[in-house]
């Protein structure tokens, strides 16, 4: 933010792919996405995945080790958008105040 | 700040494109021909190895592109060629294939250049060396074919590099150098070439070409200094709010600033291969000059005609030709023009409303510094191609003349209308 | 005292209709011109050709390098390939006292001085729209007028046009062509 004109690259151009990682959103948040794994399809049978697919932080972490699955939120990025609790089909991820 | 990357990986063409089939040109021995404005700079064109020409078709620019067309079409360059549906794709094409690494060029005139108008800055603002050639003409309404320097004069804050051009020889060997200077590392901004419609653009006149591999030794291979490669992803053009944008803004203005440098580095060199050479500005006869006029492309040519018959009769004047104007040289022309007494500019563009006109604003700026200041005419003329004879050029002297009797001008004036 | 612009130049202001090579011829003498070493400007009156109408172009042949960019008002020699301009336009007006001025048309060169009233200069007449018709069989006579001008006025070698006629034209039309321009200028009256 507060680099000289010569410091920075050409035109505004950034060099350095991904580095909006180095931008933690997180900041932003005033609500957070709160997730009840019940009914949760990803949990119950591998499917759905809408809040991930629309999460445009990227910040909906799932993953799938000996045939367990996990689910859960990377607050780093979480801005509280509140897109994932909007998509989701069986309600199970609600808005709290922070 | 500069990621240097080698020719090989971005290269859009795998050889060098200057043609190899034998010439066709009548002329077997001579390497002079009679060409028009538009055909000198297809021609130069040719000669730089372009990767891309994306350009629409306007008057009076339209044999640039007839002519590069059929050198592509019989297999001459090796040119990407891509007929777009207007001005606004011509300059956005050039602006994708430019940031991938490829030498580029376009040309317009008049309503294209002002439809390609929000895609200049794009150009500029990337700091993409895409060369255009413009053929100076009168901007609607009423509708106008003819010359005037409306258009590219209103482009005058894009930030692209501009140069003006007297002669068809001139417009050839500018075209060569433009690219040179646009992509020199220290500048690596877009340039226009411009050349006044019909009066240049369809003038046939002796050109001198130079051989293919002497442009091509001389211009050599663009080297990109921040270039769009799927092995090495970049962001181009991202959003710079108030936290980056005027940063952004003052690179671009100090890279204006180095044409300078750069244009005199690159013409020396042309100048060893072509023995010719032009300079940021020219002046004729200036030197014992009570009254100096002022002006650039073809009024310029006249007006030396009229200095040589002003001076048979014993009156001191001469003329400053100038040939950038974009970036204005303010202090060099300034302390050319502090021992004159008066300055008579002459232009081809109406700024309405405007205190003077474009190009006598920047003189009147130059000259506000000197400890003397001249006294400053600014005559309007020849708009939308109103012929501007020797005449028209002798009524703005001898108008100055009167005015610097009186020791006072107005603002501006028309010269050569009805009124 | 008149101030002279163009020292050192040969101007030349062709008259003809929309359609009829004025703008080819001039630029065929241009390059003939070109090719003898000289420095020439060959442009036309500028803007969109419309067939019949009025059209001029012009043409300015100097040992060195031509400075002056504006249409031509004084002209050294004026060359008019349409024989019915005359009755619409001044085609001589501006051409020097000493000057040429080369019509392709029916009349005599005293005719034609009558008609224009002029009193001063040369005055070269030419049917090229007969041998025209005859040698190439159409309305062309912009290659005729420009060979009577040529050998009439010496601005350029008459072999040189010839040349240049030829090698634009390869084949059947540039030798015909010829045929018409060795005539033209054979058939040429100077008065």
């Amino acid at each position: 933010m507060s680099k000289k004109f010569n410091e920075i690259p050409m035109g505004g151009n950034i060099l350095e792919p991904g580095s909006a990682m180095q931008y933690k959103t997180g900041g932003w948040r005033a609500e957070r996405p709160k997730h009840t794994p019940d009914d949760c399809l990803w949990l119950k049978n591998g499917t759905c995945l809408l809040c991930w697919i629309f999460c445009p932080d990227n910040a909906v972490k799932i993953a799938e080790k000996d045939g367990k699955r996990t689910y859960a939120f990377d607050y780093d990025y979480c801005k509280g958008c509140g897109i994932c609790a909007n998509e989701c089909p069986n309600s199970c991820i609600e808005m709290e105040s922070e | 700040m500069n990621v240097p990357i080698p020719a090989s990986k971005w290269r859009v063409s795998d050889e060098m494109t200057a043609a190899t089939k034998s010439s066709k040109t009548t002329e077997s021995s001579s390497n002079i021909e009679g060409l028009t404005g538009d055909a000198a700079i297809a021609r130069a064109l040719k000669q730089c190895d372009i990767d891309v020409l994306s350009a629409y078709p306007i008057t009076p620019q339209t044999i640039i592109v007839e002519d590069y067309q059929r050198f592509f079409a019989d297999g001459e360059v090796k040119t990407k060629v891509i007929p777009v549906e207007s001005e606004h794709s011509a300059m956005s094409a050039c602006i994708g294939a430019s940031a991938a690494g490829a030498r580029v060029a376009t040309t317009s005139a008049s309503a294209g250049l002002a439809l390609m108008w929000e895609v200049l800055y794009c150009a500029s603002g990337l700091r993409l060396p895409i060369v255009l050639a413009v053929a100076n003409r009168a901007l609607s309404a009423p509708i106008n074919i003819h010359n005037d320097w409306s258009d590219s004069y209103g482009a005058r804050d894009s930030g692209f590099i501009q140069m003006y051009c007297q002669s068809c020889q001139e417009a050839y060997d500018t075209t060569i150098m433009s690219f040179k200077i646009a992509e020199n590392h220290s500048v690596l901004l877009p340039a226009m070439v411009c050349i006044d419609g019909f009066i240049l653009s369809h003038n046939v006149e002796h050109v001198e070409l130079l051989p293919d591999e002497v442009v091509r030794d001389f211009i050599g291979i663009r080297d990109p200094a921040q270039v769009l490669d799927p092995d090495k992803p970049i962001t181009i053009g991202p959003i710079c709010f108030t936290d980056y944008y005027f940063e952004v803004k003052e690179q671009q203005d100090r890279a204006m600033k180095e044409v300078f440098r750069v244009y005199k580095e690159v013409e020396s060199e042309f100048e060893k291969i072509s023995g010719r050479s032009y300079g940021i500005y020219e002046t004729y006869r200036t030197k014992d000059a009570d009254i100096v006029l002022l002006t650039h492309s073809s009024p310029a040519g006249t007006a030396k005609a009229v200095v040589d018959a002003l001076r048979d009769r014993g009156e001191r004047v001469g003329l400053l030709r100038l040939k950038l104007f974009r970036p204005f040289p303010a202090a060099e022309i300034g302390k050319e023009l502090a021992s004159a007494k008066a300055v008579a500019v002459f232009e081809k563009c109406l700024s309405f409303g405007a205190a003077a006109n474009p190009l006598a604003l920047e003189v009147r700026t130059a000259l506000y510094e000197q400890p003397k200041r001249p006294l400053v005419t600014d005559f309007v003329i020849g708009l939308g191609g109103r012929d501007v004879p020797p005449t028209v050029i002798v009524e703005g002297y001898n108008k100055t003349k009167q005015y610097l009797e009186k020791g006072k001008a107005p603002f501006y004036e028309t010269l050569g209308v009805r009124k | 005292m008149a101030l002279d612009f163009s020292k050192g130049i040969i101007e030349v202001r062709w008259h003809g209709r929309g359609g009829q090579g004025v703008v080819t011829s001039n630029q065929m003498m241009g390059k003939a011109a070109l090719s003898e070493g000289n420095y020439i400007q060959a442009f036309p009156e500028f803007g969109p050709e419309r067939t019949g109408a009025p059209v001029k172009a012009f043409l300015r042949i100097s040992k060195s390098p031509i400075q002056l960019y504006a249409q031509i008002y004084q002209p050294n020699i004026v060359i008019c390939i349409d024989p019915t301009l005359i009755d619409v336009m001044d085609v001589s007006e501006g051409l020097k006292k000493d000057g040429t001025l080369v019509l392709n048309t029916q009349m005599t060169p005293e005719e034609t001085r009558k008609k224009l009233g002029l009193k001063t200069g040369k005055v070269v007449t030419v049917d090229a729209k007969a041998i025209a018709m005859q040698i190439l069989g159409r309305p062309f006579y912009n290659m005729p007028t420009l060979a009577a001008a040529v050998k009439t006025t010496g601005a350029v070698k008459f072999e040189t046009v010839i040349n240049e006629v030829v090698s634009r034209y390869p084949g059947k039309v540039g030798e015909l062509n010829k045929t018409a321009m060795e005539r033209a200028a054979s058939e040429a009256k100077v008065g």
